[in-house]
């Protein structure tokens, strides 16, 4: 028959008595708790970013670039030749079944200019495959066509960033612009896409048909050449089979041998990524793990000033079993100290963790995630470190014999 | 007639018929404390020390007894097995008939919240906790309501004359104030025995009256059972009995 109410009252009328020693016991789980939300909150910020990125750059996405990959992964004279044509990519999309849209580009820097307003920024020419295999929406007027490729049209889409220092809030549509003094008529703007995952602005961009780039602005030093190949898969899982497909198709119509290298590489963007995010949760974890090592070490503190208490309060437990104090009255009374040191510890911890971490991410423009499962673990654990560490001075002090109890000085 | 006897040894012969009248004859003439041939050693490695050597006494309901003797001769230590505070080396003691050897830790503990009062020397009240709030501390351990533990311990210091200081700390409280809140504690639970150890030593002559003329009136009024440890004439004469130690053994037992 346990007085819950009343045990509750004597382990905080304790703490409060010590109001220096309960605060600074607190510190360790405070910190500790707080460490976790805001490493977690940074962590899962991280991942993501990562992940908003990977869907901003399309999904299934391979990249081929003329040049060699040596085993390590170092690319070797990528681009010095050109070795992927415009009939590269038509075969790809003909002959790879895993392989859902293709997209050849082939562009530079160039300086735009619309009424008095100039811009510098890089031109891509490509193909209509381009936005499917980005996943790319239009924010007003239309793509240009398979025709407007055909015949090298003068049609031209234009990303935000563009659209910003060109037009400012005019629509752009339908006006006209020179790319490199060549004019070119505005058919579209597309969606904003935010930064690329190297850090780029993606929207800093204009598309026009690849065969314009070729023959109007970047001239064809060797024709019907393209710098890239964007390539969409069917789905993530036929990532792989597209990789070996475009291979074999692209060693075929290169004429390579057996024992010759690859003049052209494949990489498979969404897997980089797809294995940057995987690690940013390791890292994430990792980063939870250290933090945790700090709660732990908290509850060791909370056990350390709990032994104390009990050795400073013997004389206390021994009236309190004179006057017919069992073990569990006891034993809860010091075991509720410690929770209650503990979850108070918690709940202070994770307003500075939450906190923290929006300090964090206006400081430094990183973003963080709190997430609510997180702050539930953190209390949980802090809950399960204050019956874990006060556990043992709460059960030495009921073991404590009655009179020897009474008699200490 | 010789009917009639042989249909009672009959009956007598029923072992169910005998065992309850046993237990009825044990009832009646089971004594409140009962210590037989209780010893107590204190060992240090080699050396033993027996404080109590071979002590048996019976005490009854409403006896108000002192217990006397020079220092050292194993008061204290009788008066922490009475109280079941410490356990003997050897021999039995029995409360109420109830043999303390076959009780747990938590058993005990309900003995002394139920059965026992305590009034030490040095008090031994909780600091920085009420008057009315260590009076109510022997009732947390039994499951009485708030409402009622607070009734029960203003009526507790009411009873010692400290209804006006309810709410003082024991530091703000005098030695023989200190002492009463102690006695309410242990009056609150209604135990039939109050175990006093030398509970006016650390107190002036006129203070001790006082605290002595209330211990009397506990036990002619409510008819609790005292026992004190004390070494002065003038405070044993306040009792009925007097039970004198002397190394360990009781040397007179005297019955007023
Ligand atoms: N916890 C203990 N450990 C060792 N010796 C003890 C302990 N308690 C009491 N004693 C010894 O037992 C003897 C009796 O002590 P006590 O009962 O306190 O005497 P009294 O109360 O009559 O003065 C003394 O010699 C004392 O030193
Ligand atoms: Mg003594």
């Amino acid at each position: 028959m346990i007085n819950l109410p009343s045990t509750i009252r004597i382990a905080f009328r304790s703490l409060r008595v010590n109001k220096m020693r309960s605060a600074l016991t607190m510190l360790g789980i405070i910190i500790g708790v707080g460490a976790v939300i805001a490493m977690i909150a940074v962590g899962s910020g991280a991942s993501a970013r990562i992940a908003e990125q990977i869907s901003s750059m399309g999904s299934n996405l391979l990249i081929i670039l003329p040049g060699t990959t040596t085993a390590g992964g170092v690319r070797m004279g990528m681009g010095s030749q050109p070795t992927l044509s415009m009939g590269d990519a038509e075969a790809i999309l003909r002959e790879c079944p895993a392989v859902e849209a293709v997209a050849p580009t082939h562009g530079g820097v160039a300086q735009l200019v619309a009424g008095h307003m100039n811009w510098s920024t890089g031109v891509t020419g490509t193909t209509p495959g381009f936005f499917l295999v980005r996943d790319w929406q239009l924010a007003a007027g239309r793509y240009f066509t398979d025709q407007d490729v055909k015949s090298a049209t003068k049609v031209a889409l234009l990303g935000q960033t563009v659209v910003d220092n060109l037009f400012g809030d005019q629509n752009p549509v339908g006006q006209s612009i020179r790319i490199k003094n060549v004019p070119f008529q505005v058919i579209g703007v597309l969606e904003r896409k935010g930064q690329s995952p190297q850090g780029q602005d993606q929207d800093d961009a204009v598309y026009i048909p690849v065969t314009t780039a070729q023959k109007k602005l970047f001239g064809a030093q060797f024709p019907g050449m393209v710098r890239i190949i964007l390539v969409k898969a069917r789905s993530t899982d036929a990532l792989n089979a597209a990789e070996r497909q475009i291979g074999d198709l692209l060693r075929q119509r290169h004429h390579i041998g057996q024992k010759q290298d690859n003049d052209f590489t494949v990489r498979n963007l969404t897997q980089i990524m797809q294995t940057a995010e995987q690690s940013s949760k390791v890292m994430t974890l990792l980063l939870g793990a250290i933090a945790s090592v700090s709660l732990l070490v908290g509850g060791i503190g909370i056990m350390n000033i709990m032994l104390v208490s009990v050795t400073e309060r013997t004389r206390e437990i021994g009236i309190r079993m004179a006057i017919g104090a069992k073990t569990w009255d006891i034993r809860l009374q010091f075991l509720i100290e410690a929770l209650a040191l503990s979850l108070m510890g918690g709940v202070i911890g994770i307003i500075l963790g939450v906190s923290s971490s929006v300090v964090i991410s206006t400081m430094s423009g990183w973003p963080t995630v709190v997430s609510p499962l997180s702050i539930v673990l953190a209390f949980g654990f802090s809950g399960v470190v204050g019956i874990f560490f006060g556990f043992y001075p709460a059960y030495k002090a009921s073991l404590l014999n009655p009179i020897d109890a009474l008699r200490y000085e | 007639m010789p009917q009639a006897k042989k249909r009672q040894q009959r009956l007598l012969a029923d072992p169910l018929v005998a065992e309850s009248l046993f237990a009825f004859k044990l009832v009646l003439t089971m004594s409140l404390i009962e210590a037989q041939d209780i010893t107590k050693i204190y060992s240090f490695g080699d050396v033993e020390l027996r404080a109590l050597g071979g002590v048996s006494t019976t005490i009854e309901k409403g006896e108000f007894v002192a217990i006397m003797g020079p220092s050292g001769s194993g008061k204290s230590t009788f008066m922490n097995i009475l109280g079941c505070l410490d356990k003997p080396t050897g021999g039995v003691y029995r409360i109420e008939g109830i043999d303390t050897k076959d009780l747990a830790r938590d058993e005990l503990a309900e003995v002394r919240n139920s059965k026992i009062g305590f009034v030490f020397q040095g008090f031994n009240l909780l600091s920085r906790t009420s008057a009315i709030e260590n009076v109510e501390l022997p009732m947390l351990y039994n499951g009485l309501a708030a409402k009622e533990r607070h009734d029960r311990a203003r009526e507790a210091l009411k009873a010692v004359g400290l209804e006006q200081r309810e709410h003082n700390h024991p530091n703000q409280l005098s030695g023989g104030q200190q002492q009463r809140v102690a006695i309410a504690r242990a009056l609150v639970n209604r135990a039939p025995i109050i175990l006093a150890d030398e509970p006016t030593g650390n107190l002036d002559t006129k203070t001790s009256e006082e605290i002595m003329n209330l211990f009397v009136r506990l036990n002619n009024e409510s008819g609790i059972t005292i026992i004190l440890v004390t070494h002065e004439p003038d405070i044993a004469a306040y009792s009925r009995r007097i039970i004198r130690f002397k190394d360990g053994h009781i040397v007179n037992d005297e019955k007023k």
